[in-house]
């Protein structure tokens, strides 16, 4: 398992990194922490002739909390995410999901730019980021552009950002109300089988508000509006929840593998988004 | 393809050499510098038994370039105690049968010692979730799991006295 060669480069500046992108095109890849990207050079899966390790890039790196504003530059790691303290009371959900992500050893080194970028329909934080309806601000040869989460995933490893670019930060509003995280797995550090991404906002007993979103259950996240919209104006009675499913078991398109057949699959949605909005519920 | 020239600090001391750029870090460990702790048992980033400390992040040295350890203080099981001179959790592995044929053991205590850097008093789920990403096949994890607790309130006691 030893990957082919490449040239290594560590750039000091985003600008730098975009100049070095721009020079060797398509034989260049940009890492971060390397855990999905290390693996699949390992395994000769993706030939790579420059690698551009983004590490000692700072200006990529840091979490802040501003009013309501919560922006998270790429290099942030899983790690990190869990342990700051500020963002675990403005966005929960975020040090709930991060945890369970992979296992210690790789959230040390997995970062929430590589996550979201990458485009694998495993990764947790794509569906997350559009249940926040996040923005990603990404940075390319003509300067900064923002896409939205909700835009950016096309097929598996297909995206809308360039290959001239760099993902840079992910922003959104700290959300309010209740949230929830739930997530099937068939051991530590497998992608999940199914997971719900779920806020919830309620007031005087009804749903004001709910989104929605659900990873790996299709070649890209789902953002399912319909489910969200089948909880607001209810009490998130029987009636409304499974009206959520149905119309979230509409918007996937699981493919059977190892772990599962598509039916399984679909029952194991349902529980989860099932158990995400009665726990949002909870905490709304 | 050119060299890289390494500079890093391991276990304390700082040292240098030359490694392709594909190389990974635990085989540069392992062939170049003749640190054998850390094993090869997966390398596939599941198993941890190739686990490091890197700039106090528990890493699976299987999954990260010899290169972007490049600068890093690096620290093996060798850099944590001798056959004179164990650490407290090499004692408390051995006097809890922690291990049986030893081969997960380097990426155990290694992910172990920086488990209690971060959380010194943990309770057994803590541990049991903080060492999730190292498996062990033959003694089952009670008695690592009841090995590093002791070594807690060892290393907790002798904290104390000291104060």
């Amino acid at each position: 398992m030893i990957p082919g060669s490449f040239e290594y480069h560590r750039p000091d500046s985003v600008s730098a990194a975009v100049k070095l992108l721009a020079e060797h095109g398509d034989e260049a890849r940009v890492m971060a922490g390397g855990h999905s990207l290390v693996p699949l050079m390992k395994m000769r899966m993706t030939d790579i002739d420059h690698l551009i390790d983004l590490q000692a890039i700072g200006d990529l790196k840091g979490i802040s909390v501003d009013g309501g504003k919560i922006r998270i530059g790429a290099l942030t790691t899983q790690h990190e995410l869990i342990n700051d303290k500020g963002l675990a009371k403005a966005a929960p959900i975020i040090h709930e999901a991060s945890l369970q992500i992979a296992d210690p050893q790789v959230r040390y080194m997995g970062t929430i730019g590589g996550n979201v970028a990458n485009g694998d329909p495993g990764n947790d934080m794509p569906g997350l980021m559009q249940c926040l309806d996040a923005t990603y601000e990404v940075e390319g040869p003509s300067g900064k552009r923002e896409i939205k989460a909700r835009d950016f995933y096309e097929a598996a490893y297909f995206t809308a950002l360039g290959e001239d670019e760099i993902l840079t930060a992910v922003e959104f509003d700290a959300p309010k109300g209740g949230y929830a995280y739930e997530k099937m797995k068939r051991k530590i550090g497998d992608y999940a089988t199914a997971a719900a991404a779920v806020l919830i906002e309620m007031d005087g007993g009804k749903c004001t508000s709910a989104s929605i979103a659900m990873t790996n259950l299709s070649d890209t996240p789902i953002y399912s509006e319909a489910a969200g919209q089948a909880l607001v104006g209810s009490s998130l009675g029987d009636d409304a929840v499974s009206a959520a499913v149905k119309a979230m078991d509409e918007a996937i398109n699981p493919a059977e593998d190892n772990r599962g057949p598509v039916d399984f699959k679909r029952h194991v949605a349902g529980v989860m988004l099932r158990r995400a909005i009665a726990r949002a519920a909870e905490r709304a | 393809m050119s060299k890289i020239h390494l500079k890093m600090k391991v276990n304390g001391k700082q040292v240098e050499t030359l490694a392709d750029s594909r190389e990974l870090l635990i085989h540069v460990l392992r062939e170049e510098l003749g640190i054998t702790g850390p094993h090869i048992g997966c390398e596939t980033s599941h198993c941890g038994a190739c686990t490091v400390d890197m700039d106090g992040k528990s890493v699976k040295s299987c999954t990260v370039f010899a290169a972007q350890a490049n600068g890093a203080d690096v620290t093996t099981i060798e850099g944590l105690g001798t056959p004179d001179e164990l650490h407290v959790l090499q004692t408390m592995f051995k006097e809890h049968h922690g291990l049986q044929c030893g081969f997960c053991t380097p990426g155990m205590i290694t992910r172990a010692y920086r488990l209690l850097q971060e959380n010194p008093d943990p309770t057994e789920e803590e541990v049991r979730f903080g060492m999730s990403g190292n498996l062990c096949r033959c003694t089952g994890y009670q008695n690592i799991v009841k090995a590093i607790l002791a070594a807690a309130a060892e290393m907790n006691a002798a904290k104390e006295a000291a104060q």
